[in-house]
């Protein structure tokens, strides 16, 4: 349990050791269901627990079955490619409105800016299930509900204030001289956006559209409201699954979102160092 | 209008008037011509509304009422863009994420030109700031001096006619400062373009300029050469702000066109040059620069003598700051050079200073201020 300063009393030693090993149990709470379910989706049986074979690392007792089943089961295809389309959609459009709504509010002209951003990130705070019965109610009298088109503007929305908060974050060091620079050199506002204020923020830009996808690629309750059979995506999928087809089937899907995650989690990390890097000025 | 009409007023200020909030003036009426290929320098303490006249013609900032004009025309209704004005930063607003040949390259490919011509000029004006190895390096790479030099060719590589400064050499040391005032009045000279500087150093101001204008709160003070400035100021906010001066306080006792003549408070009568000086019995201020003001000694006196009590002296190095209390606790300094006529004087005992009348200034006496000291 490393080193202790010397001056330290047998009390202190103990005090210290009590608080990294408790430390060490809240990650075991937090990582174990999201741990303990990789090795049970390789489960020759169709349980959830661990069979004696699996205890004995008995290779028999491991298989791939769940995965291939996964690939065999047109539902779960549609599934997986409904929630790309949607997530890669909505996060297409929450990037947009995001950064040009981050960019506006910081550009300080804008009157109410306060009050606008509040508006812009309620989606964050308000309950999910209001947001989700509000836009129910709404898409339908616009016939949209049951609809690509509603689940995608429905995420959109969902993502846009994590990217006005990333992007918000990138431009809080920026220097708006360089837009004076650019514009007195001769280029035009748009030319000065793409070549100079883009490239600056680009890793907030990023590190907010992939919270944008995760969030869409994560969320069921809006699609338990808005989506239609033909929309159905995988948490959805899952979501009906648990109820009716109880099978490790459900866990090789979602020890597949947890790499996944991590991938984009890892990705995010990068670009932030990057971030860092850059604006102390020796990016390569 | 001649074409010497026009390069006499190539840039003009005409009535210009700014408020940003619609209730203050930051510019109240600015007035002024600037002449093609002329080193203007706007000077004035922070907040006196210099960065904002510069802004208005870069075309930041818009104009409340008045008018700008470049070569003739009027350019409220054109976008930065399209003003062709290049402009340096106090700092540098260079792109970090562009190598220094990219900076460089940029106003160059805004204007499409062709890939050959862009990499000569950029090689070109590399070689002007002497800068040449260090195309491929990013800003962040470069010491604050060699990121101002990229920052200054930037402004110049396509050719604008008037280039802007705003407070350049703000962010550098002493030592880099001077050395870049050189090399900015060098590129000047050899590329002829007309310059608007900014800065609220006085000594920066004057070793630059053809010509100087002074603000102090939104309104041109004085616009001269630099010696006119430093030796004839218009105001007593100009005689403070340029260089160093000595306050005596007095009264007019009478004054005509070339001079006057004013009371002190212990009732000496001495002559000054009549600037401003207000009417006969009113309060006054008379400025002596501290180069100008002489211990009286033997073969060393002029038109105007009074005592003061000496009280100590500072060693500077190349010369020797002397300071006295008159009767009426104003100080004063006598600026010497340390030679071997540099007198050694007991503190407390009296001394009695001269200057020639030439070299006083009645002035007004400013409204808000006692200041009694050199600046």
């Amino acid at each position: 349990m490393g080193k202790f300063p010397r001056y330290f009393t047998i009390w202190q030693k103990l005090g210290l050791s009590g608080v990294k090993l408790t430390a060490y149990l809240v990650l075991l709470f937090l990582m174990a269901p999201i741990l303990v379910i990789i090795p049970l989706s390789f489960n020759a049986e169709p349980y959830f627990t661990f069979t004696e074979g699996m205890l004995a690392l008995d290779p028999s007792a491991y298989s791939m079955k769940w995965y291939e089943e996964i690939l065999a089961d047109q539902k779960w295809i549609l599934a997986i490619k409904n929630s790309f389309y949607i997530g890669l959609m909505a996060t297409l459009i929450a990037t947009v409105l995001g950064t040009t709504a981050a960019i506006g509010l910081t550009s300080g002209q804008m009157p109410f800016q306060r009050m606008i951003m509040a508006l812009l990130l309620s989606p964050m705070i308000v309950p999910l299930i209001i947001t989700a019965a509000g836009m129910f109610f709404f898409y339908t009298q616009l016939d949209i509900a049951g609809s690509y088109m509603g689940v995608i503007l429905a995420h959109a929305a969902l993502g846009t204030p994590f990217v006005v908060i990333t992007v918000n974050a990138a431009l809080a060091g920026f220097d708006y001289s360089l837009v004076r620079a650019s514009l007195g050199m001769g280029a035009k506002p748009v030319y000065t956006f793409f070549k100079v204020i883009m490239p600056l923020i680009r890793p907030g830009v990023i590190s907010g559209a992939l919270f944008a996808f995760v969030t869409s690629f994560d969320e069921v309750i809006v699609v338990l409201f808005l989506a239609g059979p033909e929309q159905r995506t995988i948490p959805r999928q899952m979501f009906s699954g648990l109820r009716e087809e109880i099978n490790p089937t459900i866990l090789a899907v979602a020890t597949l979102l947890v790499i996944i995650s991590g991938l984009l989690l890892l990705t995010m990390e990068y670009l932030r160092a990057r971030g860092e890097k850059m604006r102390a000025g020796d990016v390569d | 209008m001649s074409g010497s009409d026009v390069n006499d007023k190539y840039v003009r200020f005409i009535n210009v008037k700014k408020s940003y909030d619609q209730k203050n003036l930051v510019v109240k009426n600015f007035n002024l011509d600037i002449r093609k290929g002329e080193f203007v320098t706007l000077l004035g303490p922070s907040g006196s509304g210099k960065t904002t006249c510069l802004m208005m013609l870069a075309g930041f900032e818009d104009v409340t009422s008045g008018a700008i004009e470049i070569n003739g025309k009027s350019v409220q209704d054109v976008a930065p863009y399209h003003r062709n004005i290049g402009m340096v930063f106090q700092h540098y607003a260079l792109f970090p994420h562009m190598t220094i040949a990219e900076n460089l390259a940029y106003p160059l490919k805004v204007r499409k030109l062709p890939t050959s011509e862009v990499n000569q000029k950029v090689k070109d004006a590399l070689a002007l700031v002497e800068l040449d190895a260090f195309g491929k390096r990013y800003p962040g790479q470069l010491s604050g001096g060699q990121k101002q030099r990229v920052a200054l060719a930037r402004s110049l590589i396509f050719e604008p006619s008037i280039v802007l400064m705003d407070e350049p050499l703000g962010a550098l040391d002493k030592n880099l400062r001077e050395h870049m005032q050189y090399e900015i009045k060098r590129l000047h000279e050899q590329l002829g373009f007309t310059a608007i500087y900014v800065t609220h150093d006085q000594t920066e101001a004057l070793t630059m300029s053809d010509r100087i204008a002074v603000f102090n709160d939104g309104v041109v003070q004085q616009c001269s050469h630099p010696s006119a400035l430093y030796e004839t100021p218009a105001n007593s906010f100009v005689a403070d702000f340029i260089g160093e001066n000595n306050h005596i306080h007095g009264t007019v006792e009478d004054c005509n066109e070339q001079t006057a003549t004013i009371s002190l408070s212990r009732g000496d009568k001495v002559s000054a040059l009549n600037i401003n000086c207000p009417p006969k019995g009113e309060p006054c201020i008379l400025a002596v620069r501290p180069e100008n003001l002489f211990i009286a000694g033997p073969g060393r006196e002029f038109d105007n003598v009074i005592s003061a009590e000496f009280i100590t002296r500072l060693y500077v190095g190349d010369s020797i700051r002397y300071f006295f209390k008159m009767s009426d606790g104003a100080q004063l300094m006598v600026k010497m050079l340390n030679d071997q006529d540099a007198p050694v004087i007991d503190p407390g005992s009296q001394a009695r200073l001269t200057w020639a009348t030439d070299r006083g200034l009645a002035l007004d006496k400013p409204a808000d201020k006692d200041s009694v000291a050199a600046a």
